[in-house]
């Protein structure tokens, strides 16, 4: 009963609040245009042979010289802008979507268990925790980027690329979950049904997932969709700065970089479409954070 | 009191001992040194030669000594790329992102903690439901995006502000400072403004949520009733008693701010040690970056050794008892 009362009471809040269905919306789109890339995509932008440089530096169709085949207009290579969004932000949501996942993973594995096991094992979770939560995330993933760097053949480098990339990310954001998820088994610990577990000599593992995960989801939901938000940013930052994804496969950070080159000859579509895009995307996952974290702590609104 | 300084010293100890741990290691597994510093054409007996006299076959724990001594005394090594001192590379260009993260926390204060006394004290108004709209976007849009944004608007649209480096610079001893030209302070402005705009939306929303919290409280009801003026139950009733958790954020995120100029230094091509980092990573310069690690680490040890300070100085409970 209270779980249907929360949950209409978000449902209430949904349709009564217009910047969040907005943002849902766009969250959407994107989310789908980026999946459906392949078969709504005008051309395929890693595909050499489809674009040419004869139509290099095409303006979006509202402007003047602007062409229909290519409705946001073109780079300098000749590719067509929009087939160059749609498939970059199928590689950042890609690369942020599976880095969130594996931080979730890991972070609430460990996490769990440190409030479970409390003791030794909890200190030296805690511990790594504390030293990482002190380094800025940004900081984190481009030490980790620049180890592979080191240590992988050179041969491998570019294949695993977007592996790495989501690791050194993932590696960065699990500290959050960690926190949340120790706080709120400490929390449950305590009460009844886990003693009664534990009395009833059911497993650990399965007290840790059956018994109190599900207990703790709130907010780690909470925490998933704003850490899905920085995974992104903090790719798009990575291959801005041009130690993410290379050129030849462009994810939105990689496409703004190569648009800072156009800031001053006048091809603004290059630069500022990926931006806006990029933009749209974080705002609307940000907004639909704070929305998801309003319906589950009534307390802060 | 005493006690409570000397157990954060001992704390920051181990900190840096655990950092340069990581640096040598780095330095140690990260790809061979030999190979490194060796072209293709040295025979294997040159190498394990090489290998002895810079004492790479001695124990683990007596290379990690000498290296750590070796710090101690202000020699962090060669670049492999450039092949000088890393302490020189890194120390000419510390003065460039110490004063671009010190003018970015400036702002920040200077204009987070007014709006963010602004916003707790007139909740509903219509200003601070713009300036909230604001932040929320503010934090969503990326570092780099902004930087570009301000490059556009103030450096090729309006041609206002320089767009790149540092504009110009006086030497002073070894420090290359822009604090005392014109052109040095007009460069300064749009990184210092991109560094500091996610340092202003956290400043603002923290002094916000600890005054709503503290106007709530009952000494301010009763200062209230005893007529106390509103600026000074403003300032120094309730603002007073926000500082110390706003002062803990601050502190730590001057770390932050110092870490983020890796991107803001990036967009301005501002020549700090962000920039040096970056290039490190790029050409897997492994001193460099060991030595970038240890020396951001020491910047935050050393500001929340402040932070602790300016605790005892700014709450008093802590001057009578030992609260760690």
């Amino acid at each position: 009963m209270k779980d249907f009362i929360k949950r209409s009471e978000g449902l209430w809040l949904f349709v009564h609040s217009p910047a969040v269905m907005v943002s849902a919306l766009v969250a959407v789109l994107i989310f789908l245009g980026a999946t459906l890339a392949p078969w709504i995509a005008p051309t395929n932008p890693y595909d050499l042979a489809s674009f040419s440089l004869m139509d290099g530096l095409l303006p979006p169709v509202w402007e003047e010289g602007g062409v229909a085949k290519f409705s946001l207009g073109t780079d300098d290579q000749g590719r067509d802008m929009v087939s160059s969004i749609l498939y970059g932000a199928r590689l950042s949501l890609l690369i942020g979507l599976s880095a969130m996942v594996i931080a979730t993973v890991l972070g609430v594995g460990l996490g769990v268990a440190a409030g479970f096991y409390g003791g030794r094992f909890d200190a030296i979770v805690m511990r790594i925790a504390d030293i990482q939560l002190a380094l800025p995330a940004i900081l984190t993933a481009l030490l980790i980027d620049g180890v592979a760097r080191g240590i992988l053949p050179p041969e491998m480098q570019q294949s695993l690329r977007v592996s790495v990339l989501t690791l050194a990310i993932a590696l960065s954001l699990w500290v959050n979950f960690a926190r949340t998820a120790r706080a709120s088994t400490f929390v449950e610990m305590n009460k009844e049904y886990v003693h009664a577990a534990i009395i009833m000599g059911q497993r650990p593992i399965r007290i840790m997932l059956v018994h109190i995960l599900p207990n703790i989801l709130g907010p780690l939901l909470v925490i998933m969709t704003v850490d899905l938000a920085s995974a992104i940013l903090l790719e798009a930052t990575l291959s801005f700065l041009g130690i993410g994804l290379p050129a030849d496969s462009p994810s939105l950070g990689t496409l703004i970089r190569i648009g800072m080159q156009f800031m001053l000859s006048g091809e603004w579509w290059i630069l500022w479409i990926p931006t806006l895009f990029l933009v749209a995307l974080v705002v609307s996952i940000n907004t639909l954070g704070d929305f998801l974290r309003d319906v589950f702590n009534p307390g802060l609104r | 009191m005493f006690y409570f300084i000397l157990k954060r010293l001992v704390q920051s100890v181990f900190v840096m001992l655990a950092v340069a741990f990581l640096a040598f290691s780095l330095f140690r597994f990260v790809g061979d040194p030999i190979t490194q510093m060796t072209g293709v054409e040295t025979s294997v007996e040159d190498q394990s030669r090489l290998r002895q006299e810079l004492g790479l076959n001695d124990p683990f724990v007596l290379q990690f000594t000498r290296f750590t001594s070796d710090m101690l005394q202000g020699d962090f090594g060669f670049s492999f790329r450039t092949r000088q001192p890393v302490a020189q590379m890194i120390t000419s260009r510390i003065p460039a992102t110490l004063e671009l993260g010190i003018v970015a926390l400036i702002i920040s204060l200077f204009v987070g903690i007014p709006a963010g006394v602004y916003t707790a004290l007139r909740p509903r108004g219509v200003v601070t439901q713009a300036i909230l709209m604001t932040t929320l976007v503010g934090v969503s849009i990326p570092t780099f995006v902004i930087g570009i944004m301000l490059i556009f608007l103030f450096g090729v649209q309006l041609g206002w502000l320089p767009t790149f480096g540092r504009g110009g610079t006086v030497q002073i001893g070894s420090w290359e400072s822009s604090f005392f030209t014109l052109e040095g302070w007009r460069a300064l402005i749009l990184p210092a403004f991109t560094l500091g705009v996610y340092q202003l939306t956290l400043t603002m929303r923290l002094v916000r949520a600890e005054m709503m919290d503290v106007m709530r409280s009952d000494y301010i009801r009763f200062a209230t009733a005893r007529g106390v003026p509103m600026g000074r139950l403003y300032f120094r009733h309730a603002l007073a008693n926000t500082m110390v958790p706003v002062i803990t954020i601050i502190g730590l995120q001057f770390g932050g701010v110092i870490a983020f100029s890796i991107v803001t230094e990036s967009v301005f091509q501002w020549p700090g040690m962000g920039l040096l980092f970056l290039e490190s990573i790029r050409f897997v310069d492994i001193p460099v970056m060991g030595v970038y690690l240890v020396v951001i680490a020491f910047f935050f040890v050393v500001v929340n050794l402040i932070v602790d300070l300016l605790y005892v100085a700014i709450d008093p409970r802590l001057r009578v008892k030992d609260v760690s």
